[in-house]
């Protein structure tokens, strides 16, 4: 039953673009899938290796102007009067070059933190975001800065001979979105279920033991570093050729703030959390929206966050497993008797 | 596991080791020297420097002057984990378990370094991937039942007794196949039957061949199990030989008993 639930929910929201004709919840869907993926990574970090990413925003940010970029061509004077030209590459190489690149500032924080933990580690990566959004804002000649980028073309796959498809429409966004929560979430289900993940949960449960049985921390930190920023572009791409516009707000703390509500409500260092959390922080706006005003949509989104936290301090995802789950543990009293006796 | 055939050879030798805490000495010109196969415990009132000692020894903390070696090959600028790689594991005293995950999770943690998949091998679920995990829960089921826990292992580790908790320790240690443990208190808090049975896990991997370094309180419990005591105080060997010899010794009563008893004795 548990094995099947991720395909039930895979198949539920496959069906949602077949009666939902709504454009505006559609939207709500797709940006919210955007979310959802970035929320995911966040938890790669935060909830296996038990570091707080509060610059996440910014491999978010990188994904979607290296993809923007890529795909719109640029032409910028470097120092000493060195020009790089660049066309317009396919959209979809600016998918991979989103990923790419954002790995590689994952790689990056993560070396510069790798003696770094907690408070520290956060601050290094907020004042990383900050860096990245006064570079976009201020080198206008490269990213227009605040002009915003404009004009960039929808999501495309296109194989020679085989045709190209646009993802134009928001049905065919629904789909895309959902085939990257759907491959980000298997990707990161492999890591954590493997001796990789366990290694990750070593240096969140505690690091010197880690260390004693001859773990090599730093690696694994690095490398959740650098899948988590990975994902976390390929969100920030989808986010640029789904809106086709960005400027520098997408580096907003905001935006790490959602992600980590997300993820913390839905019970972070599990699978699912930051999917339940993110559809549910997600929809509130849209659902408030149709009864209340502006202000006090906020005011119910933060009631409600408040109220998740307080009620279930772990996420609602590890209290659904809690409440169905007690069947697979095996008597803890009983067993421990059995021990007792066997000592004497 | 393999030191049968060189017993008797040195496995640690410590060499003029000191360390210093800004102007406290914590260790002073240590020496000593434990061999292949041997249980030797290293004793000493509370703040003798036991615990820095080990930190030492385990690549934790970096000694101010001297060197550890382990089969010739030099600790010096070696990580923790990599000394863990050359067969030196330890315990520790306090927090020894990753406390949320299951006691089986736990061993699988410890095993981590003979896990044989690549990244690769994970992110597309490869053949090698599934052999190496399957391989993996044998050894954790092998190591839990040694240390005679198996029952345990699906509880958290977190929720076990207390002497289940320190013996998941040993688990955990056993887990990276050292041929060298260092123990860090391990029976202090337990009670009685809990030790007993600790120190029949002792002999028990006596007899597979593992080198143990010992340090512990519970003086039955040392002076069963040891074949050499080295004693400190105050970051000094002030002794060192068999554990008859040490019980005699005028200087190790003075240092466990102190001046203060003296005194108090005197007023």
């Amino acid at each position: 039953m548990r094995r099947l639930l991720p395909w039930i929910a895979l198949l539920a929201l496959a069906s949602v673009p077949l009666w939902l004709k709504d454009p505006y919840l559609l939207n709500a869907f797709v940006t919210t899938g955007i979310f959802i993926v970035a929320a995911m990574s966040l938890n790669l970090l935060l909830g296996y290796t038990g570091q707080l990413s509060l610059g996440h925003v910014a491999f978010f940010g990188i994904g979607a102007y290296t993809s923007a970029l890529v795909s719109l061509g640029f032409d910028v004077e470097l120092v000493g009067g060195f020009r790089v030209i660049h066309d317009p590459w396919p959209v979809w190489l600016g998918f991979v070059m989103a990923i790419l690149v954002s790995g590689l500032c994952g790689y990056l924080v993560g070396k510069l933190s790798f003696r770094v933990r907690g408070a520290y580690f956060v601050i290094v990566t907020i004042s990383f975001a900050e860096v990245v959004r006064l570079v976009a804002l201020n080198w206008v000649e490269l990213t227009q800065g605040p002009l915003a980028l404009t004009s960039i073309p929808p999501m495309a796959l296109g194989l020679p001979g085989l045709g190209h498809f646009e993802f134009f429409s928001k049905q065919s966004n629904f789909y895309l979105v959902l085939g990257v929560v759907a491959l980000s979430y298997v990707i990161i289900g492999r890591l954590v279920n493997s001796r990789i993940g366990r290694a990750m949960v070593a240096l969140k449960e505690n690091e010197s033991l880690a260390v004693s049985v001859g773990i090599d921390v730093t690696r694994y930190l690095v490398l959740a570093a650098v899948v988590s920023a990975g994902i976390a572009g390929a969100a920030g791409s989808l986010y640029a050729h789904y809106l086709k516009i960005i400027d520098p707000d997408v580096f907003l703390f905001l935006y790490t703030v959602t992600m980590v509500i997300m993820v913390i409500t839905g019970g972070k260092g599990t699978l699912a959390g930051p999917i339940v959390g993110g559809l549910i922080f997600g929809f509130i706006p849209v659902i408030a929206r149709s009864f209340a005003a502006p202000e006090i949509q906020w005011i119910l989104y933060g009631l409600f966050m408040i109220l998740i936290v307080f009620v279930l301090p772990q996420g609602i995802v590890p209290a659904i497993e809690k409440w169905f789950g007690p069947g697979e543990e095996p008597g803890v009293g009983g067993a421990a008797d059995a021990t007792m006796q066997d000592a004497q | 596991m393999d030191a049968r055939s060189t017993q008797g050879q040195p496995a640690l030798s410590i060499e003029h080791i000191a360390v210093h805490f800004g102007g406290l000495v914590a260790i002073s010109d240590m020496n000593f020297v434990v061999n292949e196969g041997e249980v030797v415990s290293l004793i000493g009132p509370n703040g003798a420097g036991k615990t820095t000692a080990f930190n030492v020894f385990t690549g934790f903390l970096r000694p101010s002057q001297g060197e550890v070696r382990y089969r010739g090959t030099s600790l010096k600028n070696l990580k923790p984990h990599e000394v863990t790689s050359l067969g030196l594991a330890r315990t520790f005293q306090r927090t020894s378990v990753f406390q949320s995950v299951s006691v089986f999770e736990n061993v699988m943690i410890g095993l981590h370094r003979r896990g044989r998949s690549r990244l690769w091998d994970t992110l597309l679920a490869l053949p090698r991937e599934r052999e190496s995990e399957r391989e993996l829960r044998a050894r954790a089921a092998e190591i839990l039942a040694l240390v005679g826990i198996e029952r345990r292992s699906r509880e958290l580790a977190g929720s076990l007794a207390y002497g289940d908790q320190r013996l998941l320790g040993v688990a955990l240690a056993l887990a990276s196949d050292p041929s060298m443990l260092l123990l860090d208190e391990p029976v202090s808090g337990m009670n009685a039957t809990e030790t007993a049975r600790f120190m029949r896990l002792l002999d028990g991997l006596r007899g597979l061949g593992v080198t143990i370094l010992l340090v512990e309180h519970d003086m039955p419990m040392v002076m069963g199990v040891s074949d050499r005591i080295v004693v400190l105080n105050y970051g000094r060997i002030i002794a060192e030989g068999p554990p008859a010899a040490i019980q005699g010794n005028p200087e190790v009563i003075r240092a466990y008993l102190g001046q203060g008893a003296k005194k108090r004795a005197g007023d």
